[in-house]
């Protein structure tokens, strides 16, 4: 299939680097609750990054604030998030203008939503959704016919067909139809980047293969940078190169897949890999984590995990870790942890949970 | 963790994949809850909808037995028939071996006391304007089994802590907005709980949870089973939690409503054969960065389910069967028959080739 998407993005250096952000939701006339602190990771093109963690931990208000699509109550309240843009230029998203910012959108980073049944909606046809993101985001192409061919060829990268799927209402796609068809939409004006929230929670085992399938071809083909947010980590295992867990607000461990899965640095993630049965195999018993994440307006003082922590000593209590390289990388891959004892032996995860 | 030791049974946890006449479905003990040849047809504007066809079920004490299957696939009309909550249009459901439709006032409000079901969503499932004490002891206060509020509230205490969720005396007066949805998933279960029940049947009872909120509901319910002697009826789309919750027990595959491949949990999900079954073990991610590269995956012809309302001809998986064999599979629906080992299946191919 011909298509009109670059090869490659512009090289050299990260598409997105995220230093030290605050987000914060006001809550009265002078009061704010920090929903994420100091989140600080580099992501390079191309590379699909999973942010892990239970509800409540921060991931998706981190992933609205990346693109500043946060709710009105919500802000970025420090930091900054340097974006490369295809033309070169590095911005700081926090600066754009609210105007910069609409043709900022869509064009070089794209959100797909939580839930694909209410992203869409419901009393246009799904060949409106995309001629209005065409119109909105002043497509070079002004024909409706134009518009729609170029629809259909990406509908085409989802294995959607087309001629049945433009002219159909949402609800007269099954929900992993509906999903494929947002991915398709969010990629329309070629972005960099992708967020995706829970890309395939509430689909179907079946249904969720293949919307996986389909994101990993997209993404040889297309070479876009992904940020996805689950709580699946056999998701985050399959689709990601690397992993940022999150719990209570801030990001405890980020390293390779293969670092994080099979060298858990930081207990909640170990407990959370510990957590999930494998089907693959003979029964394993997987050993629960107890309890939940604080509220973000009552959090410990010391480590946040302190009190789940089954590793714990007494100044977790007290002292709050940082977020330390234990093993450094290029491209954003470190291996780090913000855990106290994260010095000592690797963390198996049979050992995390067994103690 | 859950020990399959039921008291109903012999041994402990099989070691074997295929354990021999220590298991789920040993016969000894008879069903508390039966479907026979229990079908389901509802009438739409587009046409009758077969949702449950000809299914064929026990539940026994102590024992649990796992539907698995895709959206839409009849898993939770099977286990509303089952409970009693919509009725059959053909076959029949039975308790201790009577049927439920003719059941007289008092043997009904037996069956509706011993076999309890635990929804889907905890934030729908409790009534938003009641205490948790109020939930819980409605039913007791309905049959009976406690009189006045000092004795209603210890009861409601012992049930909390029957379900982990201490200290009880924290709990009993909040309302449903005030808990997380791992303690309202407990607050069901214990209310379940109230009644005694034989049987619970739990419709995805744990897949709007977190993972690992998931596992420690999922071990409360297996210490149920090992101290109560509850058998469960467990709805699941995850094969990973059928497998962790029904080791010792049974799964039942259902696709379109009907029961393609039944037997022991470790023989279907060690061992699928039918390749429905086949497709859903290989379609799971696995937690392993390593496994999830290298798992072998089963690649259907047909990604979505066809039309309830207009099914496939022959057998209903025929269009998406990667085993899909010309003149037979798309002509004659193949039937459920025993392949060994206490397993059956329905697959021309499959069974052939046996």
């Amino acid at each position: 299939m011909t298509h009109t998407f670059p090869a490659s993005p512009p090289a050299g250096g990260p598409l997105l680097s995220v230093r030290g952000v605050d987000v914060g939701y006001r809550t009265g006339r002078r009061t704010q609750l920090t929903a994420v602190h100091d989140a600080t990771f580099d992501l390079y093109p191309g590379q699909s990054m999973a942010l892990v963690g239970e509800s409540g931990c921060g991931k998706t208000t981190l992933g609205l604030g990346l693109l500043r699509l946060l709710p009105r109550t919500g802000t970025v309240s420090a930091g900054n998030i340097l974006f490369r843009r295809k033309s070169g230029d590095v911005v700081d998203l926090r600066n754009l203008a609210e105007q910069d910012l609409r043709r900022f959108r869509w064009n070089e980073a794209a959100m797909v939503f939580q839930g694909a049944m209410n992203a869409f909606n419901p009393v246009l046809r799904v060949e409106e959704h995309f001629l209005d993101t065409f119109r909105a985001h002043e497509h070079r192409a002004r024909r409706r016919r134009e518009l729609l061919e170029h629809s259909a060829e990406l509908l085409s990268m989802v294995r959607l067909e087309p001629a049945r799927v433009l002219p159909s209402y949402p609800h007269e796609l099954s929900g992993g139809m509906r999903q494929r068809a947002l991915i398709a939409l969010a990629l329309a004006l070629r972005p960099q980047l992708l967020i995706l929230d829970e890309p395939t929670t509430a689909l179907d085992v079946l249904t969720q293969r293949s919307v996986v399938e389909q994101l990993t071809e997209l993404r040889e083909r297309l070479r876009f940078a992904m940020v996805f947010i689950t709580h699946d980590l056999g998701l985050a295992a399959e689709l990601a190169d690397r992993v940022g867990t999150m719990y209570a607000g801030r990001l405890v461990e980020t390293g390779t897949t293969r670092d994080v899965f099979h060298r858990p640095r930081h207990p909640y993630t170990s407990a959370l890999i510990g957590s999930v049965p494998p089907v693959t195999g003979d029964l394993t018993v997987p050993e629960p984590l107890t309890g939940g994440p604080p509220g973000i307006g009552a959090l410990p003082p010391g480590c946040s995990f302190a009190p789940r922590c089954p590793r714990g000593i007494d100044e977790c209590t007290t002292t709050r870790p940082e977020l330390r390289i234990l093993r450094a990388r290029d491209e954003g891959l470190s291996h780090a942890a913000a855990c106290l004892r994260a010095d000592g032996a690797e963390l198996s995860t049979e050992e995390a949970t067994r103690d | 963790m859950i020990d399959p030791a039921a008291p109903t049974e012999t041994g402990g946890r099989p070691a074997d994949p295929v354990p021999g006449a220590a298991g789920g479905g040993s016969g000894t003990v008879p069903p508390v809850l039966s479907l026979r040849g229990t079908s389901r047809v509802f009438s739409t504007p587009r046409g009758e909808v077969p949702a449950v066809s000809g299914v064929e079920l026990d539940v026994r004490p102590g024992q649990v037995l796992c539907l698995v299957g895709e959206s839409g696939c009849g898993k939770t009309t099977t286990a509303r028939m089952a409970a009693g909550l919509a009725g059959p249009t053909g076959g029949k459901v039975l308790y201790r071996g009577a049927d439920l439709r003719g059941l007289d006032k008092r043997a009904r409000s037996g069956f509706r006391r011993s076999v309890q079901y635990i929804h889907q969503d905890p934030y729908a499932s409790l009534n938003p304007v009641r205490t948790v004490q109020s939930t819980l002891t409605a039913g007791l206060h309905r049959h009976g089994s406690v009189k006045g509020g000092a004795q209603a509230r210890r009861a409601a205490a012992a049930l909390l802590e029957r379900v982990d969720l201490v200290p009880a005396e924290d709990h009993l007066d909040k309302y449903p907005h005030q808990l997380s949805g791992g303690q309202r998933q407990r607050v069901a279960v214990a209310r379940a709980l109230a009644m005694e029940p034989e049987v619970v049947i739990a419709d995805e009872s744990t897949s709007m949870l977190d993972v690992s909120v998931r596992i420690s509901l999922l071990n409360t319910l297996g210490a149920l089973r090992e101290d109560l002697g509850v058998g469960f009826l467990f709805i699941t789309h995850d094969l990973a939690v059928a497998k962790y919750f029904a080791w010792d027990g049974e799964i039942a595959v259902m696709y379109l409503g009907r029961i393609v491949e039944q037997g022991p949990a470790p023989a279907i999900v060690n061992d699928p054969r039918h390749p429905y079954t086949r497709a859903l073990v290989s379609a799971v991610c696995e937690p392993d960065p390593d496994l999830a590269r290298t798992k072998e995956r089963v690649r259907l012809r047909g990604a979505d389910i066809p039309d309830p309302t207009d099914l496939p001809s022959g057998c209903d998986f025929h269009p998406r069967c990667p085993l899909y064999e010309q003149g037979r599979c798309d002509t004659e629906r193949p039937p459920l028959v025993e392949s060994g080992g206490r397993r059956s299946l329905a697959c021309h191919v499959v069974n052939g080739a046996g």
